[in-house]
C-alpha cells in the first residue's frame, strides 16, 4: 500500500491546465527581454573574464539599461560564440587600457547623450582627465596610471551617492591608495607612497571615517578627481580655504602671506602639514614639540613675544572656561538648576573658537578682542556657578534650622503624650 | 476668648456635636498599632500635594512651548520656587510609596475583613487614581524622560484589546504625544484626578470613621475571649497628637529630600530626537514595565504586550474585590490571602530592583 502511495501519479487534467499556463506566463515574460549571450559563457569563466548576471546586475549601466555590446561591441542576440565576437558585429574584444578613458568619454562627454540618463551629470570628465597626472602620463604611453575603470570599477560600477561606490567620499581614500599607496606599483614615480598612512593618522580622516561626516575631506576633495595633480605650492591655501573660509580671510590679512609666498613656502601646509593634518591644539604655539612658530623665528623676538602672548591668551579663556565648567558641575550635581549658565558656556567656547580662527591673522590686538568676550561670558557664567553654591549652602542651613525646630516640636510632642497619658 | 469664640460658634454650628464622633473614638493599642499611621501620612501628603500644587498653579503654563521654561522659571527664578516644586515632586512620589505600604498593611493585618470591604475598595480606587497622579504630573515639566517614558506608557494603554487604540488616542489627543497631549495631562492632573480624589477620600475617611479601626483577627479572638485583655486609646487626642509626630517626621523627610536632592528638571523634550537608550518608566510602574519586558513576544497566538496589560486588568480587578473571597469570622480567615499578599510584595519589589538594574 506504500509503495503504492509513492507511485508517481500521471498528470491530471488540472495539473496539464496548470502546466499550460505556467508556459504561457514563461513565454510573456520572456518576450520583450534582450536575450544577452554574452553572460551565458561569461559567467562561467574565471577572473578576469568571468562576469555573471548578478555582478552585472549591479552595474549603474546595466540599470540603465545598456549591456556589455555598448561597450565591447559585437552580437549579444547571438549563441553562436563565432558570429557573437565577429569583427563583422563590431566585436572590439578587451579594451585597451590606453583606450578606456576614450571608450568612456564616447557618452560621457556627449551631453545631448548623457542628458537623458541624468540631466545634472557633468560631461567634461574625459577633459578633466586629460588634463590630470593621470592623462598626461597615459598620453605618452603609461599604461599604468589610472583609468576610469580603475577608480570607479567595471561591470559592477556603482553610483558615487551609493556607500558600496569605490568612488563614494568613504571609499575614495581606498581607491586611491589601492595604487598610491603600493611601493612596488609606484617605484619609477618620484612621490612617496606614505600619504595613505598619513591620512588615516589625519583629523581629516577621523572626521569622514569615524565620525561619518561626508563634508569632510578626502583625496579628491584636494587634489580633484577627474583632473587630479597636486595642488601647487601657491595654491594650496586656496584648496583649504574652501572650507576653512574664515583661516583664510585671516591668514590673507597677516604678514605671513607675503613671507611664506617670498620664501616659496607652501602656506598652510607650513604650520599644519598635508596628509597627516593632526587636530591643532594651543602647542602649536608653544615652545614645546608640537610647536611650530619656533622652527622660523629666534626665540626672544618680536614675533616670539606675540606668539607667547596670543598663547597666554588662549590659555587664559580655556582655563577661565574650565574652571566655570567644574563650578557649575558642582552646583548641578548638587542639584542646582544651572542649565542657563551651561547654556551659556557654549558662547564662551564659541569666542575660545573664535580666538582660535583669529590666530591666523597673528595679530594680537583681534584675538584679544575674542579673548576678552570670551573672558566676560566665562566670568559670567562662573559667578553663576558660585551664586548657585551660595544658595545650596543657604538651603542647607535653611534646612538645619527647620530640622532643629521640627525635633524640638516632636519632644515637646512627646513629653505632653507622656504627661497626659501618665 | 478662645471659650468665647468656639461658643459662638457652637451656637451657630452645633460644633459640639459635629466633633463629638471624634472625642469617642477609640483606636486598639497593639504592637502593631504604628501600622495605623500609613493612611494618615498618606493623607498627609495629599494635603502637601494639593497645597503645593496650588503654589505651582500661579506660575506653571501647560503647553510644549511654555510648560519647560515656566518650571525653569519656577527652580530658579521664583522665591522659594525650587523648594515648592521639589517638595510637590518628592511629596508625591513619597505619597505613592505610603500609599502602597498601607495597602500591604491593610493587607497583612486583614484589615480590609466584613464590614470593611467598602474602605478596601475606596482605597484601592484611590491608589490606582494616586498612580494616575504620577503618570500625568510626570509629564508636566515637559523634559525628555518624561516626554518619552509617556510616549511608552500611553503605547502601552493601546495593546489592551479593542478599546486600546481609542484609549490611547484619548490619553494622547491624537496619534502622537504633543503639545495636546500635556494640555489633556494637565487638564486630568489638576482637574479631573482631584475632583475624583476628594470625593473617594471623603466616602474612604467617612467609612474609617464610620466603623472604627479595625483590630488584627488573632487579637479580635483573643479580646473577644477575654475582653479585660483589650487595650485601647482615644483617638482625640492620644492618637491625634502621635500622628501628628509622624507627620512631623514626614516633613522632616520631604524637607531634607528637598534641599540635599533638589527633583531635577532635565532637558528640554525634543520630539524629533531618538529616545535616550535604556528608557524606564517612574519606580512604581517599575514592577508592571518590567514584567511586560520579560513577557516572549508571542505566547501561543497571543501577542506578548496585550497578554501582559490583559493579564495586570485581571489581577488589578482581583486585587480590588478581594475581601470578598475573605472569610467574615475572624478565627477562619484564609491564609492563602495572606500568602498571596507575601507573593505579591516579594514580586513587586523584586521585579522593582530588576527593571531598576536591567539595563
Amino acid at each position: 500500500m506504500a509503495i503504492l502511495q509513492n507511485k508517481p501519479r500521471p498528470l491530471g487534467a488540472t495539473h496539464q491546465f496548470e502546466l499550460a499556463i505556467l508556459l504561457v506566463l514563461g513565454a510573456c515574460m520572456a518576450y520583450g527581454q534582450t536575450k544577452n549571450s554574452c553572460l551565458d559563457c561569461h559567467a562561467a569563466l574565471p577572473d578576469p573574464l568571468g562576469v555573471t548576471q548578478e555582478k552585472f546586475s549591479q552595474d549603474i549601466h546595466a540599470q540603465k539599461g545598456l549591456t556589455c555590446t555598448s561597450c565591447h561591441g559585437g552580437d549579444a542576440t547571438s549563441d553562436d560564440p563565432d558570429k557573437a565576437m565577429s569583427p563583422k558585429a563590431g566585436w572590439k574584444g578587451k579594451i585597451e587600457r590606453k583606450q578606456i578613458p576614450q571608450l568612456c568619454g564616447n557618452c560621457h562627454s556627449d551631453p545631448a547623450y548623457i542628458r537623458q540618463f541624468d540631466p545634472s551629470l557633468r560631461t567634461d570628465q574625459l577633459v578633466q582627465y586629460r588634463t590630470s597626472v593621470h592623462g598626461k602620463h597615459l598620453a605618452v604611453g603609461d599604461s599604468k596610471v589610472a583609468v576610469c575603470t580603475d577608480c570607479h570599477s567595471v561591470h559592477d560600477l556603482r553610483a558615487p551617492s551609493d556607500p558600496r561606490s569605490t568612488v563614494n567620499p568613504v571609499n575614495v581614500a581606498n581607491t586611491c591608495a589601492h595604487c598610491h599607496a603600493d611601493a612596488d606599483y609606484m617605484k619609477g614615480y618620484p612621490i612617496p607612497t606614505d600619504q595613505f598612512a598619513n591620512y588615516k593618522a589625519s583629523v581629516h580622516h577621523e572626521a569622514l571615517a569615524v565620525r561619518g561626516d561626508l563634508s569632510a575631506p578626502t583625496c579628491s576633495t584636494c587634489h580633484g578627481n577627474h583632473g587630479a595633480v597636486p595642488p601647487g605650492i601657491d595654491k594650496v591655501q586656496n584648496v583649504c580655504s574652501n572650507c576653512h573660509a574664515f583661516q583664510d580671510q585671516m591668514y590673507e590679512k597677516s604678514s605671513h602671506k607675503q613671507a611664506f609666498q617670498a620664501a616659496g613656502l607652501p602656506g598652510c601646509v607650513v604650520c599644519h602639514g598635508n596628509h597627516a593634518i593632526a587636530y591643532p591644539t594651543d602647542a602649536k604655539l608653544g615652545t614645546g614639540p608640537d610647536a611650530v612658530c619656533m622652527r622660523c623665528h629666534t626665540p626672544g623676538d618680536k614675533c616670539d613675544q606675540a606668539r607667547a602672548a596670543l598663547l597666554a591668551d588662549l590659555t587664559k579663556l580655556d582655563a577661565a572656561i574650565k574652571s566655570a565648567d567644574k563650578t557649575l558641575a558642582l552646583a548641578e550635581s548638587s542639584g542646582m538648576e544651572v542649565s542657563e549658565a551651561r547654556l551659556g558656556q557654549n558662547e564662551a567656547r564659541d569666542s575660545l573658537t573664535k580666538a582660535r580662527v583669529t590666530i591666523h591673522s597673528f595679530r594680537t590686538d583681534l584675538v584679544n578682542q575674542d579673548i576678552q568676550a570670551g573672558l566676560k561670558i566665562a566670568a559670567k557664567n562662573l559667578q553663576a556657578g558660585k551664586d548657585a553654591m551660595v544658595e545650596r549652602n543657604r538651603r542647607r542651613a535653611g534646612l538645619g534650622v527647620s530640622l532643629i525646630a521640627i525635633a524640638m516640636v516632636l519632644v515637646g510632642l512627646r513629653l505632653y503624650i507622656k504627661r497626659i497619658e501618665s | 476668648m478662645f471659650a468665647t469664640l468656639r461658643h459662638w460658634f457652637d451656637e451657630r454650628f452645633n460644633w459640639d456635636d459635629l466633633i463629638a464622633p471624634l472625642r469617642h473614638k477609640i483606636v486598639p493599642k497593639h504592637s502593631l498599632s504604628y501600622w495605623y499611621f500609613l493612611g494618615g501620612i498618606t493623607l498627609f501628603l495629599f494635603g502637601i500635594q494639593v497645597a503645593t500644587g496650588i503654589l505651582l498653579l500661579l506660575y506653571y503654563r501647560p503647553g510644549a512651548n511654555e510648560a519647560f521654561e515656566s518650571v525653569q522659571y519656577i527652580m530658579t527664578q521664583v522665591q522659594f520656587g525650587w523648594l515648592i516644586r521639589s517638595i510637590h515632586s518628592w511629596s508625591a512620589n513619597l505619597m505613592i510609596f505610603t500609599a502602597f505600604a498601607h495597602m500591604f498593611s491593610v493587607l497583612f493585618l486583614k484589615a480590609y475583613r466584613k464590614p470593611r470591604e467598602l474602605t478596601w475598595v475606596s482605597g484601592m480606587i484611590l491608589l490606582f487614581l494616586v498612580m494616575g497622579f504620577g503618570f500625568s504630573g510626570y509629564l508636566l515639566p515637559w523634559n525628555t524622560l518624561a516626554f518619552f517614558a509617556t510616549k511608552v506608557g500611553t503605547e502601552i494603554t493601546g495593546q489592551v484589546p479593542i478599546m486600546g487604540k481609542p484609549m490611547m488616542i484619548f490619553l494622547r489627543g491624537g496619534e502622537e504625544v504633543t503639545g495636546a497631549t500635556l494640555t489633556r495631562f494637565f487638564g486630568f492632573h489638576v482637574a479631573v484626578l482631584p475632583g475624583l480624589a476628594t470625593v473617594l477620600l471623603l466616602v474612604h475617611v467617612l467609612l474609617v470613621q464610620r466603623l472604627g479601626i479595625s483590630v488584627p483577627p488573632k487579637l479580635e479572638v483573643q479580646w473577644t475571649a477575654n475582653p479585660s485583655a483589650r487595650r485601647e486609646m482615644k483617638f482625640f487626642p492620644n492618637f491625634a497628637l502621635r500622628e501628628m509626630m509622624a507627620w512631623y517626621v514626614a516633613l522632616a523627610a520631604l524637607g531634607v529630600l528637598a534641599a540635599i536632592f533638589p527633583w531635577n528638571l532635565g532637558v528640554k523634550a525634543d520630539p524629533f530626537v531618538p529616545a535616550p537608550a535604556g528608557i524606564k518608566p517612574e519606580w512604581y510602574f517599575l514592577f508592571m514595565f518590567q514584567t511586560l519586558k520579560l513577557i516572549p513576544s508571542k505566547v501561543w497566538f497571543i501577542d506578548g504586550e496585550v497578554l501582559g496589560v490583559l493579564a495586570f486588568g485581571l489581577v488589578g480587578l482581583f486585587w480590588l474585590l478581594l475581601p470578598f473571597f475573605e472569610s467574615d469570622q475572624p478565627s477562619r480567615t484564609k491564609p492563602w490571602i495572606t500568602g498571596l499578599a507575601v507573593f505579591a510584595l516579594a514580586y513587586v519589589a523584586g521585579m522593582s530592583a530588576y527593571g531598576h538594574l536591567a539595563k
